[in-house]
């Protein structure tokens, strides 16, 4: 697949419009951007989250909607290999705004890779190769400045990984500093106070700011990282299975953050854990992996119904726990 | 959980009794003789010690009384780890971060890498007479001192500078390639998902994760670059007191000749010239204590911080 043809030249009189094409990259872009309308004001509408996320009730009621939601972004026959194995094959996906969107599967379907293609990560694998097309408000990603994108579409990790050498300020500063989203100090203060209390964790560090990032507990290290990915301002938080590094106790605290993030931001959540995808996610998408085809979506739904009443067998089976 | 054996056991082998006996001699003939350096060195070295030697210049003359310090050497000393490291240290980082960050094309990288091995193997004798070859070339006469009548001839502390801070190189881009290597590949990815270039990633996360394996082999190569002797022989005239190369200008000083420790220990010892034994002595103890000093520091660098990589 290391032959892949650069990007056609344009043939719309958008594209014209939109400036030379991007430079040569090895990713095909099938079809020319549809281009949808962002939405006005971030998406919907503040809804209230009540707490009540416990670890028992697993499923969460389905809160009423106010009206379709709007589609943020979307993946279209998105097909990933590493070298000359294939790794995600044919994925489309929407993510819309306000949701929590939780990838499910065995080991091994893609889900990670699917995720990483959303903000162009899996770019940095040297073998990785991508076809399809993934939008962001319309907008086609590879058509878009790669560090643009990554400001837009945020990710958290499986690892907690705040920069080792930066105190816990730095970590939530040095990002939006270095991408100009604030200036002069009093800007940055306002910043990282505003993004570690939307992520739980200024209380517990708002004395301790000098400190060094790796000196907080796995789950506050994680929460940080939150606080360093909502510091760019994005629209959409990509997290790679954010809780399996830590204790139920931290997990629960993340939960509760991923819920009360959709208020402002869509999420895409790559999870192992049944329970938690029934508890955070508003919509699940199930992939699987065969013989025949690598990471293939195998149903797709409001997470309420894939877990009450799953339309495909290997769905159920591995829901229940029957294989997986 | 049953502690581990601490000493020689009945039921062990013959084998792994001379093998344990073995390793016991050996580290402690290690100990003995860098014990027996650094005291018969500090013992010959006290014998003669005297700090106005430190602010004195040499005289090259058998008379004692007139022979003076070693005021120049450890100027010269100084002069040269100033300058090898400030060409050593931002080339071999610049080596380092290519290597591990870029490092395409292969083909390229596998030749870098080997340079880097072949710079470190040669024999700093063999990298002073390159320099001197090197040097000598007229249209580089404006770095080196030259002679009465305008002959270049090759031999400054710039050009001495210059091979030494190859002997150093190695040392910098192999501690720096193992500091960037340590760092785990998600707290790059971390800085890329945040919307970072490579280059901005490289200078505000892995450089600063990576600066304790800089200064530890950027001290080791200043080490090195104290103790050697065959380059400033060769490239920096070993002439006891420093010339200045041209109107007493900093450069000018920079283009002039002079000695270091090494070399001013080498010829008045008795294995040189045996000008002044009783200084060499001092001279090479205060060396011992500049390299113990910069090993001391390598360490204190080395163990000072634990990045707690989560992995």
């Amino acid at each position: 697949m290391d032959s892949l043809s650069p990007p056609e030249p344009p043939r719309s009189e958008q594209d014209v419009v939109l400036g030379p094409p991007p430079p040569v990259r090895r990713i095909v872009i099938d079809r020319d951007p549809t281009v949808v309308a962002p939405p006005a004001a971030n998406g919907n509408a503040p809804q209230a989250r009540a707490g009540a996320l416990g670890l028992a009730s697993s499923l969460r009621r389905p809160e009423p909607s106010p009206g379709p939601k709007v589609e943020r972004m979307r993946t279209e026959s998105v097909s990933i290999a590493y070298g000359e194995k294939p790794a995600v094959s044919g994925v489309t996906l929407p993510v819309r705004q306000g949701e929590v969107l939780a990838l499910i599967g065995p080991s091994g379907c893609g889900k990670t890779t699917l995720l990483r293609s959303l903000n162009r990560l899996v770019e940095i694998t040297p073998t990785a190769t991508r076809s399809g097309r993934i939008t962001l408000d319309g907008e086609d990603i590879d058509r878009m400045e790669v560090t643009a994108l990554r400001r837009r579409v945020s990710m958290v990790f499986q690892q907690p990984n705040p920069f080792p050498t930066m105190s816990i300020y730095d970590n939530v500063a040095a990002a939006a500093r270095f991408n100009g989203v604030v200036r002069g100090r009093s800007q940055t203060d306002d910043l990282v106070e505003s993004c570690l209390t939307r992520a739980a964790l200024w209380s517990e560090v708002k004395d301790t700011l000098g400190k060094s990032g790796a000196s907080l507990s796995g789950g506050q290290q994680q929460r940080l990282c939150i606080a360093r990915a909502l510091a760019v301002n994005p629209e959409v938080i990509l997290m790679d299975e954010p809780c399996s590094a830590l204790d139920p106790l931290a997990t629960l605290q993340i939960e509760q953050l991923a819920r009360e993030l959709t208020e402002q931001y869509s999420i895409v959540i790559v999870t192992h854990n049944m329970q938690q995808a029934a508890r955070v996610s508003d919509e699940t998408i199930f992939m699987s992996v065969d013989e025949e085809r690598a990471g293939y979506v195998v149903e797709t739904g409001s997470t309420a119904e894939i877990f009450t009443n799953p339309k495909n067998t290997i769905t159920e089976d591995y829901i229940t726990g029957r294989f997986g | 959980m049953t502690p581990p054996p601490t000493g020689i056991s009945d039921g062990w082998p013959l084998r792994d009794r001379v093998g344990y006996c073995a390793a016991w001699g050996a580290g402690l003939t290690l100990i003995g003789v860098a014990a027996a350096i650094v005291i018969y060195m500090a013992y010959r070295g006290t014998q003669y010690f005297d700090l106005g030697l430190l602010l004195e210049s040499p005289n090259a003359t058998l008379n004692q009384a007139q022979s003076g310090g070693f005021r120049d050497p450890i100027v010269g000393t100084a002069i040269l780890l100033v300058l090898s490291t400030l060409i050593a240290a931002p080339l071999g980082v610049t080596i380092a971060v290519w290597l591990t960050e870029y490092g395409r094309p292969r083909w390229l990288a596998r030749t870098v890498e080997s340079a880097v091995e072949v710079v470190a193997g040669t024999p700093s004798i063999v990298l002073a007479m390159f320099g001197l070859v090197f040097f000598q070339q007229q249209w580089l006469g404006f770095l080196t001192f030259d002679a009465e009548g305008g002959a270049v001839l090759g031999r400054s502390f710039i050009a001495a500078a210059a091979m030494m801070s190859l002997i150093a190189l190695p040392l910098v881009v192999g501690a720096t390639r193992e500091a960037l290597n340590a760092i785990p590949g998600h707290v790059r990815e971390a800085s890329y998902a945040l919307g970072k270039t490579k280059a901005a990633t490289i200078r505000r996360v892995l450089l600063p994760a990576a600066r304790p394996g800089i200064g530890t082999g950027t001290a080791l190569g200043m080490g090195r670059v104290a103790g050697d002797t065959a380059i400033v022989v060769v490239l920096l005239g070993a002439t006891l007191q420093i010339l200045n190369g041209g109107g007493g200008s900093v450069f000018g000083l920079f283009r002039g000749t002079g000695s270091t420790l090494t070399s001013y220990v080498y010829y008045n010892s008795p294995a040189g010239e045996g000008l002044a034994p009783e200084k060499a002595y001092f001279a090479a103890f205060v060396l011992l204590v500049v390299v113990i000093l910069l090993n001391f520091v390598v360490t204190r660098i080395a163990h000072g911080k634990d990045p707690g990589w989560t992995r």
